[in-house]
């Protein structure tokens, strides 16, 4: 082989190595997005069934996390998921079951719920419009929509909390129910209020940053 | 030519390969981080354990491991091998590592040839640089839908972060690194710089820097963008402990490189080579040099208390403990402002170092372009809080911020007077580097004009953290310093490789960059007066049509490279065709030695006695040379 | 060809390019060139930006002839021989009217950019303790809205309205506002385009802007400091409405939002709520 050959030997090796991590960088970072899930259609409007837990699964890659997590409403599904579909000019049932602690809100005034069909939601069947800001765990909030519901936390006394994902009925938990009509097509995002990043600066590091966890998106199709 | 004897090392190849080199420094960076990462686990305090476990990441850990890591690397090396054998009581010796190893092998070695190190920082930075300017693409390619569509909206700021922090990090050290290193002992008339090893140690350290920021994509990513303003970023995951780790680094070569270049222009100029007999490319050198020194330190330090507010349970950042968010926004502008000086001034310089050339007249104004040099350097430290005019400073520093802001416009002026007085009447060759000088010239008068607006706070109230801002730093530091960094590039490549550039390729590469990187920044001035913010992901529909024009003239500028890239490879690794020894009759001293240069650099020295722009004829055609005193 | 010659004949041709070239750009460029002027600060803003406009755009002009001009003429043709230009090194007299020329210009905008500012703000932000109040229209006491920046939004209070706290803002028209912008978390900064208002949101920090609204209108709030994740996602619009229909909208706002009123927590210009350090 000249010199002249290996040295273009070498050039198009080095292209290529720099291409294949190029791909990498894009493939398995970048384009990295969460998964995402439908609302279940039914009379009356769709569904949509969320879960909130103190700590992601186990075998997750942040076990230590707080997050959302759409579930069956028996609780026996569960996918970690952020991202909703959801029906265009529709009317959406939402049904939270809440299994993290009280932790408070930074801001008191996100203690009552906007934007909820009928100015209320049911807490564990009682219709409320607003929680003392002391007791939430976490917020619901679609900015877009001005919508942003309060979810209360198990209370310190709970003999029986759930510790990681999935959780079952019989652990300590809350019901949040609440309505709202989806408008036109369009991504919007949605994110929780509450400081419940444990172990970050303010509460508000890691998950209540990162899509995945406390953070995700609306597609309205 | 008679030959210096320079005694050839044989060494066995498998004895090189354990000896000190790139590969045993990268085993020496893996056993290091391994074992910063030991020490880091084992540092219990059990409040901070409680904190570490919930949140899922030991910053402590992580910091530890890059720092012992980059030890156990620059260890690898072989930097403490020197110091280890004078601690043993070892006689000082004079440098020698400088012919270790032939041809290539020397490019991945602690080498004290003060051209190896030149040709290193120019392989390395120029490796980084094309990093971020992936990165840039990635952004641009988010940001042709006015909604999320590619990437992730976490990944998303990371790209936004990498990109700015690869730049300024990589591209403060972009012209004195390589074109300081190569060419200031050639120009000065010396063999070698002040500190030999200091010179290797900053570009290693630098190369370390950009492994370590790449880094945080395993980690989280960081979403501060280049500024790291906290408390944004003590709330971070680990990804951004990359980023400190990162600017630490750079910081710390930054300092030393200054530190280095000044020592060696202040004491080791030849007899006769006088302050006014400096060629202006030494000028800036000089003042950017001082700027690196004085302004790095301040990053390293701002990085360590960030640091310690995510690690240490300290305060420095957060208000409701007793800090101020404030603290860290002076204390990073303070460093910030005289940085985007060290990009622009090696811009000024290079420049003004051949336009002379191509002009075939001496350089106009020579004491004004040197006042100009060192009026922005001394400025630059005066200005920082107009980064700050709405951020709630106390309003009585407005005017005075205002003024100073103002005023620094005006040795900037000179440089353009300089350039101006030098182009006119001459007899311009319109060669590659005398075209990017022009561009230069266009590019950073957009980019100066823009800074005037931002400076007068009325107009900054409009403009503020838009992509106005964007447009004009980037006209000014990509349309200014990368420019020149080309120009620079195809005037002493030929001198510094020995083989010339292929004409058409290099044509090429200008004009497409030209006209797409105006293409690019331009429209930015108009979107920042609509209102588009910085750093946002999403925007409305309404500005979709001037998005995706700049996005593809940033793929335009992507291609552009691509062929500046082909162009080197082709010019420098395949095709290898020599290149005259003095192709633009340059009468600068670097052009009295052969291409590539010697390790002694000069079989005789030049002689110093005329002042460094011997171009020009008078009124009759006789050749005018001025005694330069 | 003498360098006097060459030097008149750009003069020319800048001025010739000059004069059209700043008409069009102050008249007709400026004045439609946002934020618009439906506020006092965001006028004074447009003035600055004439101003500004009106001076570069000659400075680009002659700087661009003299350049373009040079490459045109001085390019050296012949390519057989490298033949010399002039020896010239420069000389004082040029230099000095320089210096002056761009130094007057650079003083003249310092100047002229204080005194705006210190007229009224201008629109920005001045921290706790502004120097610059400009005077409530008829002797009416300016409305004071606190701006709350939080990690993903911004919240108003309104403390002459019994601290009601509001996630839209309305703005009565003809009044002085006095913003005291703070943020509970991270550094934001509250922009509201057409208004003219731009102040960042520090933690527990107070940050005033004055803005002097005029009529009716429709105006973008943005982010424009980086916050994190959704930073570009923190955008709303707010409207300017007549006084009566202010007064009915914050009435029908401290309706809706009484059930949280008791639960926030008194007005102040900076909070510090918890978790101040880690949460956990």
């Amino acid at each position: 082989m000249t010199s002249v050959t290996k040295r273009l030997a070498g050039v198009i090796t080095t292209a290529a190595v720099v291409v294949i991590l190029i791909a990498l960088y894009i493939g398995l970072y970048l384009t990295n997005a969460s998964a995402s899930v439908s609302a279940t259609q039914g009379s009356g409007g769709a569904q949509l069934t969320l879960a909130t837990v103190a700590a992601a699964a186990l075998n997750d890659s942040h076990p230590t996390w707080v997050s959302y997590y759409a579930v069956s409403p028996d609780l026996k599904t569960w996918k970690h998921a952020t991202t909703y579909d959801l029906p265009a000019h529709t009317l959406v049932h939402v049904t939270i079951y809440q299994f993290d602690s009280q932790t408070g809100l930074r801001n008191e005034f996100l203690g009552q719920a906007t934007g909820v069909t009928g100015g209320k939601f049911l807490l564990n069947g009682k219709s409320t419009s607003a929680i003392d800001p002391t007791t939430a765990s976490h917020v619901f909030a679609i900015q877009a929509f001005n919508l942003s519901v309060p979810l209360y936390g198990i209370p310190s006394s709970a003999k029986n909390p759930c510790s990681n994902a999935p959780c079952s009925m019989s652990n300590d938990h809350e019901t949040i129910q609440f309505s709202f009509t989806t408008p036109g097509p369009g991504l919007y995002r949605w994110q929780c209020y509450v400081p419940c990043a444990a172990g970050f600066i303010e509460g508000f590091g890691g998950p209540m940053q990162t899509v995945g966890y406390m953070d995700g998106f609306i597609k309205v199709v | 030519m008679s030959s210096i004897a320079v005694p050839a090392r044989t060494t066995s190849p498998w004895r090189r390969l354990l000896g000190f080199n790139l590969f045993t420094g990268i085993l020496g960076g893996i056993i290091g981080f391994l074992i910063g990462e030991l020490i880091g686990n084992a540092i219990h305090a059990k409040s901070l354990n409680y904190y570490s476990i919930t949140a899922g990441q030991n910053d402590i850990e992580i910091l530890l491991g890059y720092f012992f890591g980059v030890v156990g690397f620059l260890g690898g090396l072989g930097f403490l091998n020197y110091p280890i054998r004078r601690l043993m009581g070892h006689p000082p010796t004079l440098v020698e590592h400088e012919s270790e190893g032939e041809g290539w092998w020397r490019y991945i070695t602690l080498c004290t040839d003060h051209k190896v190190v030149g040709i290193q920082y120019l392989v390395g930075i120029a490796v980084f640089f094309f990093v971020g300017g992936l990165n840039a693409m990635l952004i641009r390619t988010e940001l042709l839908q006015p909604n999320v569509h590619v990437f992730g909206a976490n990944q998303y700021l990371t790209l936004v972060g990498l990109h700015g922090s690869m730049m300024m990090g990589m591209m403060t050290s972009g012209v004195l690194g390589p074109l300081a290193n190569y060419l200031v002992p050639l120009m000065i008339g010396t063999r070698r710089m002040a500190f030999p090893r200091i010179e290797s140690f900053t570009f290693w350290l630098l190369m370390a820097a950009g492994v370590v920021l790449i880094t945080t994509i395993f980690l989280g990513g960081f979403q501060t963008g280049w500024t790291g303003y906290a408390p944004l970023s003590d709330q971070g995951t680990a990804g951004y402990d990359a980023y400190i780790g990162f600017f630490a680094l750079v910081g710390t070569s930054m300092t030393l490189l200054g530190f280095n270049l000044l020592v060696t222009i202040i004491t080791m100029r030849a007899p006769g080579m006088t302050w006014s007999r400096l060629p202006i490319f030494v000028w800036s050198v000089l003042a950017t040099a001082a700027l690196m020194m004085l302004a790095a330190p301040m990053l390293v330090a701002t990085l360590l208390m960030a640091a310690m507010d995510r690690t240490s349970q300290t305060a420095f950042f957060i208000a409701g403990n007793g800090g101020s968010s404030y603290l860290y926004q002076n204390l990073f502008w303070f460093f910030g402002h005289p940085e985007v000086y060290i990009v622009a001034l090696p811009g000024f310089g290079i420049v003004l170092e051949l336009l002379p050339v191509f002009a075939r007249k001496p350089l106009w104004g020579y004491r004004i372009a040197v006042a100009g040099m060192l009026g922005v350097g001394i400025l630059s430290f005066f200005v920082w809080q107009h980064h700050l005019f709405v951020s709630g400073i106390n309003a009585d520093l407005r005017p005075f911020y205002m003024l100073s802001t103002e005023l620094i416009s005006l040795p900037t002026g000179f440089i353009f007077l300089c350039a101006m007085g030098t182009i006119w009447q001459g007899r311009l060759r319109l060669t590659v580097p005398m075209w990017f000088c022009l561009a230069w010239a266009f590019n950073f008068l957009w980019g100066g004009i823009s800074g005037v607006f931002l400076s007068s706070v009325p107009s900054d109230v409009t403009t503020h953290g838009t992509f106005f801002s964007m447009a004009h730093f980037h006209y000014t530091i990509m349309g200014g310093l990368i420019f020149s960094i080309f120009g620079a590039i195809y005037f002493w490549g030929p001198k510094i490789t020995g083989y010339r550039f292929n004409e058409t390729l290099a044509r090429w590469h200008f004009w497409t960059l030209f006209i797409a990187f105006n293409s690019t920044f331009g429209p930015l001035f108009a979107l920042g007066f609509m209102g588009m913010p910085r750093r946002v992901v999403t925007y409305p529909t309404s500005m979709q049509f001037l998005n995706d024009w700049v996005s593809i003239s940033a793929f335009c500028i992507g291609l552009s490279m691509l062929i500046f890239l082909w162009n080197a490879v082709q010019s420098w690794l395949i095709v290898r065709e020599p290149a005259e020894p003095n192709p633009w009759g340059s009468r600068s001293a670097e052009w009295l030695t052969t291409s590539p240069p010697p390790i002694y650099d000069f079989e005789r020295f030049p002689v110093f006695d005329s002042d460094p722009y011997p171009y020009g004829v008078g009124p009759a055609g006789e050749p005018v040379v001025a005694s330069g005193d | 060809m003498t360098g006097r010659e060459h030097f008149r004949r750009v003069l020319w041709i800048s001025i010739a390019l000059a004069v059209p070239a700043t008409l069009l750009v102050v008249l007709l460029l400026a004045p439609n060139m946002p934020p618009g002027d439906h506020t006092v600060q965001a006028g004074h803003q447009m003035d600055d930006t004439t101003i500004l406009l009106g001076l570069s755009t000659p400075i680009a002009i002659i700087v661009l002839t003299w350049f373009i001009y040079s490459i045109i003429v001085f390019r050296e043709r012949d390519h057989s021989s490298v033949l010399e230009g002039p020896a010239d090194r420069g000389a004082a007299n040029y230099q000095i009217a320089w210096i002056a020329t761009t130094a007057t210009i650079v003083l003249f905008l310092a100047v002229f950019g204080s005194v705006s500012m210190l007229q009224d703000g201008s629109g920005g932000g001045q921290g706790p303790s502004p120097i610059a109040k400009p005077d409530p229209p008829a002797g009416q006491a300016p409305l004071q809205i606190q701006v709350i920046a939080q990690q993903w939004q911004f919240t108003y209070r309104f403390p002459s309205y019994r601290g009601v706290e509001t996630q839209h803002l309305e703005l009565p028209a003809n009044r002085l506002i006095e913003f005291h912008v703070t943020s509970l978390d991270v550094i934001h900064s509250w922009w509201a385009q057409q208004l003219g208002v731009k102040a960042d949101a520090n933690p527990g920090f107070d940050n005033v802007a004055y803005v002097q609204t005029k009529s009716p209108f429709k105006f973008d709030i943005r982010c424009v400091e980086l916050c994190g994740v959704w930073h570009g996602y923190m955008f709303d619009t707010g409207t300017v409405v007549s006084d009566s229909d202010f007064t009915s909208w914050i009435a029908q706002e401290e309706q809706t939002y009484a059930p949280i009123l008791k639960s926030l927590p008194p007005y102040s210009t900076t909070y510090f709520p918890d978790p101040q350090r880690r949460g956990g």
